[in-house]
C-alpha cells in the first residue's frame, strides 16, 4: 500500500495499446482491453516483487462474505453489515496503534491493559467520583498516553526489546486497573452518556452516510489531480487521467453501496465515522510527513536511521505513546458498547485480536510495511468470522481455529513476501 | 605555504571499553585530492571513518576543519560540516523506496507534508547525473541489484553538496563494470574539488584513482606514500607490517566489524 499510487502510476505509464484484429468497436474495446492488460501488468509486477498490498486480505474478506452468504442469507443484510461497522471499532482503534509499532519492528503486549485501564480510570472518575464526563474521558485517553510514553521512554534507553518491557506493562496495567475499580467489581455507565453515546448514537438523517462517501472520493480525487497535475508540470510520470478516474470510480462505488446499506438499517455510526476520521489522519500522518518517514525507516533499519541522525529515542517514545493512546480510546469505545466496566475489562482475546487484526490486513511483522487501512481490512475479517459464526450457529471452538488458520495464513504471506523482495533484489 | 587541509586529524584515539582501537592518529585530506586509507583487517579504518562522521566519536585529538578545531558528536555535525559518508554496509533503509532514502532525516517539506514530487525531481536529476541506469525510484531499495544499491547510497550523501566524502570500501560487493563507473564517478569529484577519503583492499583501485596513501596498522599510523612515486611493494610491505614503524603490541580484533 505504501508504494501503490506511485508503482500503479508506472504501470500505467507503461502499459502498451494492443487492439485486437477482429475489433468491431476498436475505440471502447481498446480501452477496455487496455485497462485490463494494465490491471494485469500492474499486478504481475507486485507479484514478483513481492509486493502484495491488501490484495490477499480483499481476497480472504471476499471468500468469508460469500461463504457465510451462501450459508445464512441474513449475513450480508443491512443490519448484520451495519452491527459489523461498530463491532470492529473498539477492537481496530487498538490495532491501529499496532500497526505504528509493528512498523518499527516491535511488538506492544500492554494494549489489553492499557485499555482496560482507561475505562476504569474514565468509570471510576466519572460514575464514583462524579468528574464531568468530557474530562473524565480526556483523563482517561491520557492515561493511556503516559502508560505508553513511559514504556516507550524505557525500550528507546534500555534497549530492551519492547515486548518484554510491555509485558512488564500488561501485568503493572492490568494491576493498576483492578487497583482502581477496588472491591465494586463492575462499574455500570450511564447509558445516555457521551460514553455509551460512542456505539449507540447513529446519524439518522440519509444525507450523513452519503455525505461522508462524497467527502471522502472527492477528497481522494482531488489529492490525485493535484498531484498529477504537478507532476505534469514538472514533466515527471504520472498517473493518466483515466486511471486516476477508474480508481476514484470504484473507491466511490464501495463507499456509497456502504452508506447506501448504512442507511436501510439505523443510518451511519457515530463509532465508524470516528473509525475511518482516526484511520485516515493517522495514514497520512505516517505517509505523507517527516514523523512517519522516521516511523517506517526506524523498521527497516534502525541503524541506518541512526547515521541518517534520526531521532531515534524521540520516534520510538512517540510511537508508543500513539500505540497507548489508541488503546486507551479503543477502550473506551468498547466500555461503551457494554456499557459498564467490568474487572476483565482488557483481558482475554481482545490483545491477541488486535495482533492479529494489523498482521492479518496486511502489516509486517518484520517491521517497516504495512498501514493503518490494514487495521480495518483485518477487523473487518476477523468480525466477520465472528459475527457468521454467530449467525449460523457454529460453535466458538470453530472460530478459534478459523481465525487461528487465517492469521497463519496471513504471517505465511507476510514472511514469503519479504522473501521474495529480497530475492528480486539479488536477482 | 598552501591553504589548511580541508580535514584534519592530529593525535586522535579511539578505545571500546579497555581495548585502544585508534591511537594517536594523524590525517590530513586536501581539496581535490583521492587519499586512500589502507591496512590489514582489524587496522582500525571503519572505525577511523565512524570516528569522522561521527558514529562513534573519538575521545582523545583535534579534528580540524579548513585550520580551525572542530567538535564532531554525532552524525548530524558531520553532515553540517560538510562530510559525507558512503558507509561499508551502505546504511540504507531496504523498505524505503530511493527516493525516501536519499532524503531520510532531511525530506523537503511543504506546507508541513512531504513533498514527495520535488523530492522525485530531484532524486531523478542526481541519479541522471551520476549513472546510466537509473533504478525504478519507486521501487523499495531492498528490490535492486548490489550496483543499484551502491549508487543510490553515493547519491544520497552527495545530496547536500558535501566538501569531503568518506567511501568504506565502495567496490567491494560490485562486478567489473560497476566498479568503474564507481571509481569514475570518484575521479569526477575529485576533479570538482571534493576531497575524498577512500578504503579499499584493492591495490589496483588505490594506485588507478589515489594520490596519497595513509597506512593504518593496529590502530596506529604506519607511513603515508605519494601513491605516484611509491612501489606497489613498498606500500604491502607497510600494511603487512613487514616495514614496522610502531613497536609490536598485542593484535587485537577491531569492534564493530
Amino acid at each position: 500500500m505504501v508504494k501503490g499510487t506511485h508503482s500503479e502510476a508506472d504501470g500505467t505509464r507503461a502499459a502498451p495499446s494492443a487492439p485486437t484484429a477482429d475489433d468491431r468497436r476498436p475505440g471502447r474495446r481498446a480501452a477496455l482491453a487496455q485497462v485490463i492488460e494494465t490491471g494485469v501488468a500492474v499486478l504481475r509486477r507486485k507479484l514478483s516483487a513481492g509486493e502484495l498490498g491488501s490484495l490477499p486480505v480483499v481476497l480472504v474478506l471476499a471468500a468469508v462474505w460469500i461463504t457465510f452468504q451462501s450459508l445464512n442469507d441474513s449475513f450480508l443484510s443491512p443490519r448484520n453489515l451495519s452491527n459489523l461497522s461498530v463491532d470492529i471499532v473498539g477492537t481496530g482503534l487498538i490495532a491501529v496503534g499496532i500497526v505504528f509499532v509493528l512498523l518499527i519492528g516491535e511488538l506492544d503486549l500492554s494494549v489489553g491493559s492499557v485499555s482496560g485501564l482507561a475505562a476504569a480510570v474514565f468509570a471510576v472518575l466519572n460514575v464514583n467520583n462524579g468528574v464531568p464526563e468530557w474530562l473524565a474521558l480526556i483523563l482517561a485517553v491520557l492515561t493511556g498516553t503516559v502508560a505508553g510514553t513511559v514504556q516507550g521512554y524505557s525500550v528507546a534507553k534500555t534497549r530492551v526489546p519492547a515486548f518484554v518491557v510491555t509485558l512488564a506493562g500488561l501485568l503493572t496495567f492490568n494491576g493498576l486497573m483492578l487497583y482502581i475499580l477496588g472491591t465494586s467489581g463492575t462499574v455500570n455507565l450511564d447509558e445516555d452518556g457521551l460514553v455509551a453515546q460512542l456505539t449507540s448514537y447513529y446519524f439518522t438523517n440519509d444525507a450523513a452516510a452519503y455525505a461522508l462517501a462524497a467527502v471522502g472520493t472527492g477528497l481522494v480525487f482531488l489529492v490525485s489531480q493535484q498531484d498529477r497535475r504537478r507532476r505534469m508540470a514538472v514533466g515527471m510520470p504520472h498517473r493518466t487521467f483515466r486511471g486516476i478516474v477508474v480508481r476514484t470510480a470504484v473507491l466511490a462505488a464501495v463507499a456509497f453501496t456502504a452508506a447506501y446499506l448504512l442507511n436501510r438499517f439505523q443510518g451511519l455510526p457515530l463509532a465508524l465515522l470516528v473509525f475511518l476520521v482516526m484511520v485516515a489522519g493517522l495514514d497520512i500522518v505516517l505517509r505523507r510527513t517527516h514523523y512517519g518517514r522516521q516511523v517506517y525507516a526506524l523498521g527497516g533499519s534502525i541503524e541506518a536511521a541512526r547515521r541518517a541522525s534520526l531521532n531515534v529515542t524521540g520516534v520510538q517514545t512517540a510511537v508508543l505513546a500513539v500505540s497507548g493512546t489508541m488503546a486507551a480510546i479503543g477502550g473506551l469505545f468498547l466500555a461503551s458498547r457494554i456499557t459498564s466496566v467490568s474487572q476483565g475489562a482488557g483481558s482475554g482475546l481482545l490483545l491477541l485480536n488486535a495482533i492479529a487484526a494489523a498482521v492479518i490486513g496486511g502489516t509486517s511483522l518484520f517491521g517497516g510495511r504495512g498501514t493503518t487501512w490494514s487495521a480495518v481490512l483485518g477487523m473487518l475479517v476477523i468480525q466477520s468470522i465472528a459475527s457468521g459464526m454467530v449467525i449460523t450457529d457454529t460453535p466458538t471452538a470453530v472460530q478459534f481455529m478459523i481465525t487461528g488458520g487465517v492469521l497463519f495464513a496471513a504471517v505465511v504471506i507476510d514472511a514469503l513476501a519479504r522473501r521474495t523482495q529480497e530475492a528480486h533484489g539479488r536477482a | 605555504m598552501a591553504s589548511p587541509p580541508l580535514l584534519a586529524l592530529r593525535g586522535v584515539c579511539k578505545r571500546f571499553g579497555v581495548v585502544e582501537v585508534l591511537t594517536d592518529i594523524e590525517l590530513e585530506i586536501r581539496a581535490g585530492q583521492v587519499v586512500a586509507l589502507l591496512g590489514d583487517n582489524g587496522a582500525g579504518k571503519s572505525t577511523l571513518v565512524k570516528v569522522i562522521s561521527g558514529v562513534t566519536p573519538a575521545e582523545k585529538g583535534i579534528i580540524e576543519w579548513e585550520g580551525r578545531p572542530v567538535q564532531i558528536r554525532r552524525p548530524h555535525d558531520a553532515r553540517n560540516l560538510g562530510i559525507a559518508t558512503v558507509y561499508q554496509d551502505l546504511a540504507l533503509c531496504g523498505n524505503l523506496d530511493v527516493v525516501g532514502n536519499l532524503f531520510l532525516g532531511r525530506e523537503i517539506r511543504r506546507f508541513g507534508f512531504l513533498d514527495e514530487v520535488e523530492m522525485e525531481r530531484r532524486t531523478s536529476q542526481l541519479l541522471e547525473r551520476l549513472t546510466r541506469g537509473v533504478p525504478d525510484l519507486r521501487a523499495p531499495v531492498v528490490s535492486l541489484s548490489s550496483g543499484q544499491r551502491q549508487t543510490v547510497a553515493i547519491a544520497r550523501s552527495l545530496l547536500g553538496d558535501p566538501r569531503v566524502l568518506l567511501l568504506d570500501e565502495p567496490t567491494a560487493a560490485l562486478g567489473f563494470e560497476q566498479t568503474s563507473e564507481v571509481l569514475d564517478l570518484v575521479d569526477q569529484l575529485r576533479d570538482h574539488g571534493m576531497g575524498v577519503l577512500l578504503i579499499s583492499h584493492n591495490m589496483g583501485d588505490v594506485k588507478a584513482l589515489a594520490d596519497r596513501a595513509a597506512v593504518l596498522r593496529l590502530g596506529r599510523n604506519n607511513g603515508f606514500f605519494d601513491v605516484n612515486t611509491a612501489s606497489q611493494e613498498q606500500i604491502i610491505a607497510s600494511i603487512t607490517g613487514a616495514t614496522e614503524n610502531v613497536p609490536r603490541r598485542m593484535a587485537h580484533r577491531e569492534a564493530g566489524w
